[in-house]
C-alpha cells in the first residue's frame, strides 16, 4: 500500500485499483474544532478534482476534493455520527470515504509523504 | 480541501457579504497590520495570530471550542485593544454627543455605562459603542475596524469647542466568565462592588485603570483600561490564577452569537437602523419624544409603524452550521431575508444563526428554509440570547 498526498491537504492511501481517502493532520489541525462532516455515498462517480465530501469546523467551511476519478465504495458513517473523530484521528479512522480508481495514472502527480510534511513546513 | 466559507471577526481572505472592514478607505490596499501591545506575550502562549482590524490578534489558543466553553465555566481573558478608546469633553458635551447617538447621555449618571450607536442621516448605523460618564468627560469605546471612520465623522460633526482625543497609548483587556469576579477581586480590591454597565477608576500597577463590569459574552464579567506599557503585568497576574485562561476571537464570536448580541459589519451595517436591529431600548423615552439625533424621522416612524425587517435568531435543524450570507426564504420559496452570523453553538452543540427577516415572518416559532450553497436547511425563529445571560445587575444577589 501507498500513501499519496495532495496539496489540498487529502491523503489517498492506495492498495491495487482502491483507495482510502482523508484530509491531513494538517488539516485538521487548520480547521480547528470539527462539528460537521457530510461523505458520499456508495455508487456516487467522482472525477477527479471534484468536491466528494464536506468538512466544518466551528469557524469555516470546507470542501474535500476526491484526488482521484472513480466511484465511491463506501463513506466513513463513523465520523458523520462523529466529527471530532477527524480531529482526533485525521490520517487514520477519520477517513472519509473510499473510492474504486478509474485511472490509477492520475496518482503520478501527486506527492509521497516526505513531499507532503516537507511542503507543509514551508506553508 | 479548500477552506470556503468563514465566518465572524476572524474572516481573512473572504466575506459572503463582500465589504471587509478592514478599516482601510475603500479602493486602497490594506496597510500591513500593526502588533497590538501583547503580541509577543500572545505568541509566547502559542496564539494563532491573524489579521482583523488592521492589527495582528489571536484567533484562538488551545482550541474555540474549549476557550469558550472555560469562558462560561470560569474565566476568560480577552484582549480587545484593537477597539477604539476616545475621550471627549468640552461644555455641553452630552447634548453634543446627542446630536450624534440616540441614547439618553444628559440623564446619564456618572460612572454609568450606556449602549449607543453612531447613525448616519437616514438611520443608519455606522457603529455602535459603549458612551460612559467619567467626570466631565464621556468615555467612549467603538470597534477596531471602524474607529477610524468614527472619529472622522464626529469630529466633523461636533461644535470646535468639544475635544476628542483618541487614547492609543491604552490596551484594553476584558475578563469574562463566573469567576472573573472573584479573580479580579483578589488582584484589584473593590470591583466586586460595580454592578453591570457601571464602572470606575482603580490603582494598580503604579497606574490609574479605568475598570467596567460590561462585556460581549453575556456574562458576569469585566473591562479593564489600562496603560499599554501595563497591560503585560496585567495579563501576567490575571493568568497566574488558575480560573483564567487567555481566549481567542473565535470563541468571542461563538460566544456573543450565543448571547445573541450583534457584530458591527455582520449583524449591523448602514443599512440597518437600531429599530430594524432589535435595539430599539437603546432609544431612551426622552429621546423617542425630542428625536434630535441622525434619522430620527426614519427611525421614530419605525418605532412607531414597524420596520421592514428584523434582526431575529435562528434555530438550526441538523448538525452542519448554516452561515453569514446564506438567504433566508419562506413556504413558497421567495426570499425574505439573509443571515448575518451562524456558527455551531459549542454551549448547545448545535448550529444556530442570527439574521434579518421581514417583520411579518419575525414571530419566534416561525418556520423557514435557509439556502446554503444550493442546499436547504429548515431554520425556526428563536428568541434571544440562546443562553441566558449571566449579568451582575444591581439589587441581584
Amino acid at each position: 500500500m501507498t500513501t499519496y498526498f495532495t496539496r489540498e491537504h487529502e491523503w489517498i492511501q492506495v492498495d491495487g485499483d482502491t483507495a482510502t481517502v482523508g484530509i491531513t493532520d494538517h488539516a485538521q489541525e487548520a480547521l480547528g474544532d470539527i462539528v460537521f462532516t457530510e461523505v458520499p455515498e456508495a455508487g456516487k462517480k467522482l472525477a477527479k478534482g471534484q468536491e466528494a465530501a464536506v468538512v466544518e469546523s466551528v469557524k469555516a467551511a470546507s470542501d474535500v476534493y476526491s484526488p482521484v476519478s472513480g466511484e465511491v465504495t463506501e463513506g466513513n458513517q463513523a465520523i458523520v455520527d462523529d466529527p471530532a473523530l477527524v480531529n482526533s484521528d485525521a490520517e487514520a479512522g477519520g477517513w472519509f470515504f473510499k473510492i474504486k480508481l478509474s485511472d490509477t495514472s492520475e496518482l503520478d502527480g501527486l506527492m509521497d509523504e516526505a513531499a507532503y510534511r516537507d511542503w507543509v513546513k514551508t506553508l | 480541501m479548500s477552506r470556503e466559507v468563514h465566518n465572524g471577526p476572524t474572516d481573512q481572505h473572504h466575506e459572503a457579504r463582500g465589504t471587509p472592514y478592514t478599516g482601510a478607505p475603500e479602493g486602497e490596499p490594506a496597510p500591513e497590520p500593526l502588533p497590538l501591545a501583547l503580541d509577543g506575550w500572545h505568541r509566547a502562549r502559542g496564539g494563532r495570530m491573524v489579521e482583523f482590524a488592521g492589527y495582528w490578534m489571536p484567533v484562538q489558543f488551545e482550541g474555540i471550542m474549549a476557550e469558550h466553553l472555560w469562558t462560561r465555566e470560569n474565566a476568560g481573558l480577552f484582549d480587545v485593544s484593537h477597539m477604539g478608546q476616545l475621550l471627549i469633553h468640552g461644555p455641553d458635551v452630552d447634548t453634543a454627543l446627542e446630536t450624534l447617538l440616540p441614547g439618553e447621555l444628559k440623564g446619564l449618571a456618572g460612572r454609568k455605562l450606556r449602549y449607543s450607536m453612531l447613525l448616519d442621516d437616514s438611520g443608519g448605523i455606522i457603529d455602535d459603542l459603549m458612551a460612559t460618564r467619567r467626570g466631565e468627560e464621556f468615555y467612549l469605546v467603538v470597534n477596531g475596524a471602524t474607529k477610524h471612520g468614527d472619529i472622522e465623522v464626529m469630529r466633523q460633526a461636533l461644535p470646535d469647542t468639544i475635544y476628542l482625543d483618541h487614547m492609543t497609548g491604552q490596551a484594553l483587556l476584558a475578563l469574562q466568565g463566573p469567576k472573573a469576579v472573584d479573580v479580579l477581586e483578589a488582584i484589584i480590591p473593590g470591583v466586586t462592588e460595580l454592578t453591570f454597565m457601571e464602572g470606575n477608576a482603580f490603582h494598580a500597577f503604579g497606574h490609574s485603570i479605568w475598570i467596567s463590569r460590561s462585556g460581549y459574552t453575556g456574562e458576569d464579567g469585566f473591562e479593564i483600561s489600562i496603560p499599554a506599557a501595563a497591560a503585560e503585568q496585567l495579563a501576567d497576574a490575571l493568568t497566574a490564577d488558575e480560573r483564567v485562561k487567555p481566549i481567542g476571537l473565535g470563541a468571542r464570536d461563538s460566544l456573543r452569537l450565543e448571547a445573541g448580541l450583534p457584530l458591527y459589519g455582520h449583524d449591523l451595517d448602514r443599512e440597518t437602523t437600531p429599530v430594524m436591529a432589535g435595539l430599539t431600548f437603546a432609544i431612551q423615552k426622552r429621546r423617542r419624544a425630542e428625536g434630535g439625533f441622525p434619522g430620527a424621522p426614519r427611525i421614530l416612524s419605525e418605532i412607531e409603524n414597524g420596520p421592514i425587517q428584523k434582526r431575529v435568531g435562528f434555530d438550526v435543524e441538523g448538525r452542519q452550521p448554516v452561515r453569514e450570507g446564506a438567504l433566508v426564504l419562506d413556504g413558497e420559496g421567495n426570499e425574505v431575508g439573509r443571515i448575518t452570523s451562524g456558527g455551531f453553538s459549542p454551549s448547545l452543540q448545535r448550529p444556530i444563526a442570527m439574521g434579518y427577516v421581514a417583520t411579518d415572518l419575525a414571530e419566534p416559532r416561525t418556520e423557514l428554509k435557509l439556502e446554503q450553497r444550493g442546499k436547504l436547511f429548515d431554520g425556526t425563529v428563536a428568541p434571544m440570547p440562546f443562553v441566558p445571560h449571566r449579568y451582575h445587575r444591581k439589587g441581584a444577589a
